[in-house]
């Protein structure tokens, strides 16, 4: 029995020559090996290459974290967090401390702030310059771009590994602050890398941003209306490459963004070109908010010394903290009883509810659009299956 | 004019490809074991045990206070704690792990329990080639194998190592002051009771015998 027989949203119609038309042909695709966007399965029902229906199926990396989560300290679900989006990590932990902060009512130091705005900004370039490297590989530019992109995502890693011991798994963010300061030498080494970047942006951008064959690929591809956006809560650049004005760091102000002066870039067309762009664009406006964070960071503690590690138990209460994460909004919901560990755990991740939208933007396109519409969405399956 | 993207792109490439044999920031990987790039101070992997001084089982600074084996999110410490004591790095007499097992396989590498460790007993190493046949025996590192010493810990992390040992440093003149202050009193607490044994010998006894009595019973019932 196929599981496409019940029809979830409205199919386009058939072309009238009745004469031409063969049967529908049901496939399973989808990235299905951990190191491309994840381990991700789509049903599709095809008529010849054009996509009539499509059904994502859920859950092949489902790893019980919210479950976990409720068994664990507050403390100990922070490394976990770093495996829900593993390619940023740091703003995972941002969003779970700023959450257990509003709980537990936890000032954060000046300077701790600063680092935390610096950390996440790296993470948000090179998690979109690996993005578009992975998008490129999609669409077939096979190897020259993602090499590019990760060469420079390299230096950004090393960074974090000189900071925090980790390249992905960073575990930095502390309740309270960060859980150490910078090494001696590391502000030069990240002015640097922060100066030498957009070298690398001409760079990509000229490899193939005026690329014909990419505009005539991605242009008008995996459309999705501004009212489309709003309606099933998109977020991130994938809201706003649909020309939704809406950036959490505008928007809510977290932490100390409010004294950056840097620009929300939005699209027009909201299609896949739109969401490419957005990244590049992102990346130029992150750097302007790195150096001006690199520039102003003040000494001081890097956390709040009154806030232990152990035996930390919040009042009761609940409190959901949300960042801009590099692929939307994300946030966590906890409710806390006065014990070690919390009452309830819930995780609203970006990637999940920029994919809902999965079905409409590739119904009526090729089999081999529906590779890139899904390269463009930036999902992660740690963080959408959990 | 049509294909100039595509013109302008393959320069890029043919700069970058040319650009290999002269620049060397365009050749950024080197051949894995032959190459291996310079290790950063802060990386990470696994914990290790420091014990200090020539033999590891004497030295461990671990005293089997089993806060790292409460709170690795994983559960992947196992400590049993001796039944003897002996004296631990700052020379107070403590219990030491008779058995203390970490599964490699299942830790995740968080440093949590280096950050709760109060002791400094426990360290992150960075021996990342651990690639064993037997799966089971292979990966579980017992004590002998996590045992490490303080000057492979100084050559791995020399900037935390030396905070560490000057702390310990610290912690050791203190120990040391208290237990002289302690002997010093102890023996004029003694030559005080020798000295009023001296003077009324069977009415002290009896009274001390009495509070210690009674001091016993408050406790029963404070219980």
């Amino acid at each position: 029995m196929s599981v496409l027989t019940e029809a979830s949203v409205d199919t386009v119609s058939m072309p009238a020559d009745d004469h031409l038309q063969g049967d529908l042909l049901e496939i399973s695709m989808g990235p299905v090996h951990p190191s491309t966007h994840g381990v991700f399965r789509m049903n599709l029902l095809l008529d010849g290459e054009r996509v009539v229906k499509l059904k994502p199926v859920f859950g092949y990396l489902h790893r019980n974290h919210e479950k976990i989560a409720e068994h664990e300290t507050y403390l100990g679900s922070m490394p976990y967090t770093d495996r829900l989006d593993y390619i940023c990590s740091i703003t995972n932990n941002w969003a779970y401390a700023l959450a257990v902060e509003k709980l537990a009512g936890i000032p954060v130091p000046e300077r701790a702030e600063y680092l935390r705005v610096i950390t996440g900004e790296l993470t948000r370039l090179q998690n979109h310059a690996g993005l578009i490297g992975f998008l490129l590989q999609d669409m077939g530019a096979s190897g020259t771009p993602l090499m590019y992109a990760f060469r420079e995502r390299e230096k950004i890693l090393d960074l974090f590994e000189a900071l925090t011991g980790a390249r992905m798994m960073c575990n930095y963010m502390r309740f309270g602050g960060c859980r150490c300061d910078l090494p001696a030498g590391w502000m030069e080494q990240a002015k640097k890398v922060v100066d030498e970047f957009p070298r690398f942006l001409d760079e990509f951008e000229s490899l193939l941003r005026t690329n014909e064959i990419l505009m005539e690929r991605t242009q008008g591809t995996g459309i999705v209306t501004r009212e489309q956006a709003i309606n099933a809560g998109l977020s991130g650049p994938m809201a706003r490459a649909s020309g939704v004005n809406y950036d959490l760091r505008k928007v809510d102000k977290y932490g100390i963004y409010d004294r950056f002066s840097f620009r929300v870039p939005l699209g027009e067309h909201g299609d896949v070109y739109d969401r490419f762009m957005m990244r590049l664009l992102e990346m130029r406006e992150s750097l302007e908010i790195l150096k001006q964070a690199m520039r102003d960071i003040p000494s001081g503690p890097h956390k709040d010394p009154n806030t232990k590690i152990r035996n930390f138990r919040p009042k009761a209460g609940e409190a959901y903290g949300r960042i801009e994460a590099p692929k939307g909004e994300l946030g966590f919901y906890l409710i806390s009883d006065g014990g070690p560990n919390p009452y309830r755990y819930r995780v609203r991740p970006p990637s999940l509810i920029n994919l809902t939208l999965l079905e409409q933007m590739c119904i009526g396109h090729n089999v081999s659009d529906i590779v890139i519409i899904l390269g463009s969405i930036d999902i992660v399956l740690g963080e959408v299956d959990r | 004019m049509l294909g100039e993207g595509i013109i302008k792109g393959l320069a890029e490439t043919a700069r970058n490809f040319f650009g290999s044999y002269v620049n060397k920031e365009r050749l950024t990987t080197v051949q894995y074991p032959e190459e291996r790039l310079p290790r950063i101070e802060a990386t990470r992997d696994f914990p290790f045990l420091v014990y200090d001084g020539d033999d590891w089982e004497k030295g461990l600074r671990c005293v089997a206070c089993q806060i790292c084996e409460k709170e690795c999110p994983p559960k992947c410490i196992y400590i049993e704690k001796s039944k003897d004591k002996k004296p631990d790095a700052v020379g107070k007499p403590q219990n030491y792990p008779a058995k203390f097992d970490i599964d490699v396989s299942v830790c995740m590498s968080c440093q949590i329990c280096v950050e709760v460790c109060p002791f400094d007993a426990i360290k992150m190493d960075v021996q990342f080639e651990l690639s064993s046949d037997d799966r089971f025996g292979g990966l579980l590192l017992t004590k002998d194998k996590l045992a490490k010493s303080n000057e492979y810990y100084h050559e791995i992390h020399p900037t935390e190592a030396a905070g560490v040992d000057a702390a310990l440093a610290e912690d050791r003149e203190k120990e040391k002051e208290k237990q002289r202050l302690a002997a010093a009193a102890a023996a004029a607490a003694a030559a005080a009771k020798a000295a009023a044994a001296a003077a009324a010998p069977p009415t002290t006894v009896a009274a001390t015998k009495d509070g210690a009595g009674s001091g016993g019973a408050a406790k029963e019932e404070a219980k």
